[in-house]
């Protein structure tokens, strides 16, 4: 559905150049929820201001559903624009329009037909679960429900894709678990393809197919939700699966062990009690676990155990190799 | 007492003279210096019709008006309102001098109160696919209108103010009956009359604009 092709953004201040993109190549397909992760200033958000133009790019190529759009004039990249949706952390409603007029400017923007506007505002509002905040005015609502707004409002002219700037940055755990709900909601029920930037590793968790990891303009890591939280390979990427996965051992209890620390990762369908009693009922070890989680992304659970393996020294290599055949990974940690 | 009462359907005539004038000039500084002053704003960096050269055009035209002070102005512009009404005396003579420097005056508090509106907000409107015509309308005029109405209260008063100028050189008006009156004849009656005469129209000018204002703030 969106394709990035060498994709570079520069900004030219007077003195030097600021690189915002660094040639970004990216494939988004059609119907996923695609995350793209990163600190603030990796460049994250320009890229994804790159997608509808917003911020045009310096070079390369951005094809949304076929489209090239730098070779529009600014009229069909206007008409472009409408089947592009695009929320914001800061929800930027017209605070002098209703809720009705808010998602009604979308429609009249795109010239649709008096006399339809009520009833598709009506629907969007019904989708978003605001119909009867209907004639207030954006400071009477929450920081959520004015989210919900500037959906409905991307949502008006029934586009292809929707673009999320932080979307949920600006608001409470509660509130950003519904609005990602909502996001989920549309994207099965609506087949839309939707881009969510964040800071945030649990967004990613919760909602994206796919995602990617951005450093200095550039894409250090991609693939499948899944498989960068159970096999991070760049070190940011692993910085990041900490926020959400972390483990952290009382240093006291880090002093009193005297056999090996592992840390054993298992897939969902794999029963991880009976993998592990298994191996203390072939080999001599005794074992011991520490901290344990299953995670579940993406519906998916993923597992994740710390145990302490003691014994003759030939024999927890041995139980630890019987371990790596059984489990998706094995790492034998520092006791410090 | 009683010069008072003698110059009484003086005063009326004055009072609307400068009703007259002011009112015309503020028209035209809706109808000019509003569509100037968004000009101003929305061909600035990093907007939708960014435009360096439009944009230098007419801030140094506008600038070009503003460092004139009025009362040079007003003798300036006699060929002009003489071409433009054949004549140079009178309340509508008078108002196409306050109507030159109400538009440039006007124009730079539409673009200061346009800036006062969140980007994020323009940019939503843009990411819609909206047209800059539709942006205008339906979000710069009605986000930027409370900023609007109170600039153009601050516009009337400072033209009653340039009114009495304007009134020396034969406009008519309040402050051209005030210098004639006070100044010439030493009729302090009269003067002091117009005086509370022009604080209670500012202060009633002001007053609505601020209420107007305070009603269509959504905020």
């Amino acid at each position: 559905m969106i394709e990035l092709r060498n994709l570079t953004k520069e900004f030219k201040s007077k003195k030097d150049r600021i690189v915002g993109v660094d040639n970004v190549s990216l494939t988004i397909q059609t119907g996923e929820i695609f995350g793209i992760v990163g600190y603030s200033g990796a460049g994250k958000s320009t890229l994804l201001r790159c997608m509808n133009i917003l911020e045009r790019p310096t070079s390369g190529v951005v094809r949304v559903d076929g489209v090239d759009l730098l070779q529009l004039s600014s009229k069909e990249l206007r008409k472009t624009r409408q089947s592009i949706g695009m929320i914001f952390q800061g929800f930027y409603l017209v605070s002098s329009k209703t809720v009705y007029d808010n998602v009604a400017f979308a429609l009249k923007a795109a010239g649709v037909e008096n006399s339809i506007i009520r009833e598709r505002v009506e629907e969007l509002l019904n989708l978003v679960g605001l119909r009867d905040r209907i004639n207030q005015y954006p400071s009477q609502l929450s920081g959520g429900q004015k989210q919900r707004v500037s959906i409905a409002r991307a949502l008006a002219n029934n586009p292809k894709v929707l673009l999320c700037d932080e979307a949920t940055s600006a608001l409470d755990p509660n509130t950003t678990k519904s609005i990602l709900a909502l996001l989920k909601k549309i994207n099965k029920e609506l087949g839309l393809t939707i881009v969510i930037i964040t800071h945030e590793m649990e967004v990613v968790k919760e909602i994206c197919h796919r995602c990617a990891v951005m450093q200095d303009g550039r894409v250090v890591e991609q693939g499948s939700t899944f498989d960068i939280f159970s096999s991070p390979s760049d070190p940011l990427t692993k910085r990041f699966i900490e926020t959400v996965l972390s483990f952290e051992l009382p240093a006291k209890l880090l002093e009193s062990i005297q056999g090996k620390l592992v840390r054993l990762q298992f897939r969902g369908d794999m029963a991880a009690e009976a993998v592990v009693s298994d191996m203390l009922q072939s080999f001599s070890v005794k074992g011991n676990i520490l901290h344990g989680k299953v995670e579940y992304i993406q519906d998916v659970p993923l597992g994740i155990f710390i145990m302490e393996v003691n014994g003759d020294e030939l024999e927890v290599d041995q139980a630890l190799d019987y371990l790596r055949g059984r489990v998706s990974k094995v790492e034998v940690m520092d006791n410090e | 007492m009683s010069n008072i009462i003698e110059i009484l359907p003086e005063l009326n005539i004055a009072f609307f003279q400068t009703l007259l004038m002011v009112g015309i000039a503020l028209l035209v500084a809706v109808l000019l210096g509003l569509p100037l002053g968004i000009i101003l704003f929305i061909t600035d960096r990093g907007l939708f019709l960014e435009n360096k050269w439009v944009k230098s055009v007419v801030g140094i035209l506008i600038n070009l008006i503003r460092s004139i002070p009025f009362i040079i102005l007003l003798v300036f512009l006699l060929p002009f309102t003489n071409l433009l009404l054949g004549t140079t005396i009178g309340p509508l003579a008078a108002s196409v001098s306050l109507s030159v420097a109400a538009i440039p005056f006007y124009a730079r508090i539409v673009e200061s109160s346009a800036r006062e509106i969140d980007k994020g907000v323009i940019e939503a409107a843009v990411a819609v696919g909206a047209s800059p015509w539709m942006i205008i309308k339906h979000i710069i005029l009605p986000e930027a209108k409370p900023g609007l109405i109170t600039g153009l209260t601050i516009t009337a008063i400072s033209l009653i103010g340039y009114s009495a100028m304007a009134g020396t050189i034969g406009g008519g008006g309040i402050g051209d009956l005030a210098i004639r009156y006070g100044y010439y004849r030493y009729d302090n009656t009269v003067m002091f009359t117009t005086v509370i005469l022009l604080i209670v129209l500012v202060q009633f000018v002001q007053y609505s604009g601020d209420f107007i204002a305070k009603a269509v703030n959504k905020r």
